[in-house]
């Protein structure tokens, strides 16, 4: 079975379909890139994927459970415990230290612990900045920030949207050297990206258009 | 640590880190604790400020004989003030009336204690000076009028003590004139002479007619002076003057009231102006909120979050409110009252409550409108 399957799903707004009956299994431990022009429904897969929305038609099974009939509330419950989320923009918590940004996950998950926290973030290399406020710290350094706080409460998938798109390519080396870390360690990793070198990284890419898989690319070079 | 250690971590962080925002708020909260702190201290001390200012309309108080007597003694006004608090009482003026005849024309003298009735009619107008010896006289004016007297003039107070056909028993005492008194009342057509020199003059020794007292209290506590000594004491009647002691009622709950409702309007302006400063947090912080929600913030907790944000600026806002309520309300007392007030500590907790209140309440329609933010909103990078 896999970890993530989207069965035949469509987002329909008025007469506009953002999604047309696209499928996609992702199985755990894959990492999986997702590209397209704008407009072509990466974001509103990104948002069903990331349960903070549900399709018009279809269903969305993640470990088994379908997704695309729960309520609100459950779909919160469901986002805090199995997906870990990280951001074009970074969305740090601007007067939250970088190691209180990671604990912030753990209080809405279970219970904050700054030591776990802080080897959070020694294991992206900013154990020297934990103490630092996000207006500190550079954009990779953000970033990284980031995805500590993603990878805190151990997601079934962490889910990245854009994450090298405001990053230096030195930054951007540092932040893929991570997701092929985490890719070893058997975390289960879906990236959206404009970036054909960062889609390039993945295991595998889909490329949609006009709300549909245009196509599927697998990487025949891929190595971890 | 404990989720309680980390949301106290993440509301102070907010508000420290944050400050120029939340200053804004802060200071709204700490004027209008301030000024609900020193108007609810006006308020209660209003009756005893003015209660002195009031004192210096005039005595409130009554003396007379006793039923079937004429007059009472100073040891009967004794007893009497024994009953009132003495740190209430402000003054008391015994008086005693006989009709003298100065150039041979009728003409009223009142005996007095001059310290007494300067202290129980603070507003009478003395061109010169009050008598303080024997021998010494404050005249009406109306009496310096007729007899065409001035301070310093020299003039005979002739006494009958006795008359009976054409043979007449009488006393003259010589009399310097201290002052001219001047009230707009009948206190003009007479003449004013010390206790002594009326028992001197009319060889009668302690007879009071009447008593004047100036005393500093509630009508609530007037009544009860009035009842008890009327219990207690028969040589005297004592008697409330209701002209005085009700104008200082109204005026009194006339004040308390403005006091009142300059409160809850400077109140309804506070919770204004949080409400305002809070929807405009919560506006900017749209991302912020999106970004909680989608790392699995219930709506629980980003109200109690945000909640909690509004609760500890009421709560410091409060605190800092009521000590500078003091110092508004002692500026308050000493310019308009010329006298000081004391810190009341009860004042600092009901403060800093009404403060987290108001505060709770400006705070509610904001924190509602926090919960609507879409978590989505921060994927899209809106």
């Amino acid at each position: 079975m896999s970890l993530l399957e989207l069965k035949n799903i469509s987002k329909i707004y008025g007469e506009l379909k953002a999604l047309d009956n696209v499928s996609i299994n992702v199985e755990k431990g894959e990492w999986l890139a997702i590209m397209g022009p704008s407009g072509s429904g990466k974001s509103t897969m990104m948002n069903i994927i990331g349960c903070m929305d549900k399709p018009s038609l279809g269903e969305v099974l993640l470990d088994g459970v379908d997704i695309s009939k729960e309520s609100a509330k459950n779909l919160t419950t469901i986002r805090r415990d199995k997906i870990g989320l990280i951001f074009q923009q970074f969305h740090l918590v601007n007067y939250l230290t970088a190691v209180e940004n990671v604990m912030v996950a753990q209080y809405y998950h279970s219970l904050p612990d700054e030591k776990e926290a802080m080897e959070a973030l020694a294991r992206v290399g900013l154990s020297e900045r934990a103490k630092h406020l996000p207006s500190q710290l550079s954009g990779g350094e953000q970033q990284r920030v980031c995805v500590a706080r993603a990878l805190i409460n151990h997601p079934e998938v962490v889910l990245a949207d854009e994450p090298t798109g405001n990053l230096d390519e030195a930054n951007e080396n540092i932040v893929l050297d991570l997701f092929r870390q985490l890719h070893r360690e058997g975390t289960t990793l879906i990236v959206v990206t404009h970036d054909p070198e960062v889609a390039e990284a993945a295991q595998r890419t889909i490329v949609l258009d006009h709300g549909r898989v245009a196509r599927e690319v697998i990487n025949e070079n891929f190595a971890d | 640590m404990s989720k309680r250690k980390m949301f106290f971590r993440m509301i102070t962080a907010s508000l420290i880190r944050r400050r120029s925002r939340m200053l804004v708020a802060m200071l709204a909260i700490v004027v209008g604790a301030a000024i609900l702190s020193g108007l609810v201290t006006i308020y209660y001390d209003v009756p005893r400020q003015m209660g002195a200012q009031f004192r210096s309309y005039g005595a409130n108080m009554l003396f007379m004989a006793g039923q079937g007597q004429s007059s009472f003694t100073m040891e009967d006004v004794d007893k009497g003030l024994s009953h009132i608090d003495s740190g209430n009482l402000v003054g008391v003026a015994p008086y005693r009336y006989e009709s003298v005849l100065i150039n041979e024309k009728p003409t009223i003298a009142a005996g007095t204690d001059m310290a007494g009735a300067k202290s129980t009619s603070p507003y009478w107008f003395v061109s010169g000076e009050w008598p303080d010896e024997s021998g010494e006289v404050l005249i009406g004016k109306k009496v310096a009028s007729t007899f065409k007297l001035v301070a310093g003039s020299e003039m005979s107070v002739r006494y009958i003590l006795e008359a009976s056909g054409d043979e007449v028993e009488d006393a003259t005492m010589d009399f310097t004139v201290t002052g001219v008194l001047d009230t707009g009342g009948a206190e003009e057509e007479y003449i004013f002479i010390s206790l002594s020199d009326m028992e001197a003059l009319t060889r009668k020794e302690n007879a009071i007619d009447l008593a004047e007292l100036s005393v500093s209290a509630s009508q609530a506590e007037l009544e009860s002076y009035v009842k008890d000594i009327g219990d207690h004491v028969p040589e005297i009647t004592p008697r409330l003057v209701k002209r005085v002691t009700q104008s200082e009622t109204t005026v009194l709950s006339k004040l308390q009231a403005l006091v009142l409702l300059v409160t809850v309007i400077v109140l309804a302006l506070t919770m204004i102006c949080v409400s305002t400063t809070m929807m405009a947090v919560v506006s900017e912080r749209r991302r912020e909120i999106g970004l909680r929600k989608a790392l699995g913030a219930s709506d629980g907790s980003i109200i109690a979050e945000f909640m909690g944000e509004g609760l500890l600026l009421g709560g410091v806002g409060g605190l800092l409110g009521s000590g500078l309520g003091f110092v508004f309300a002692q500026g308050i007392s000493v310019n308009v009252f010329n006298s000081s007030i004391s810190f009341q500590p009860l004042l600092v907790p009901v403060t800093v409550i009404v403060s987290i209140l108001v505060t709770g309440l400006a705070c509610l329609q904001p924190v509602r409108s926090a919960t609507d933010v879409d978590p989505a909103l921060v994927l899209k990078g809106e």
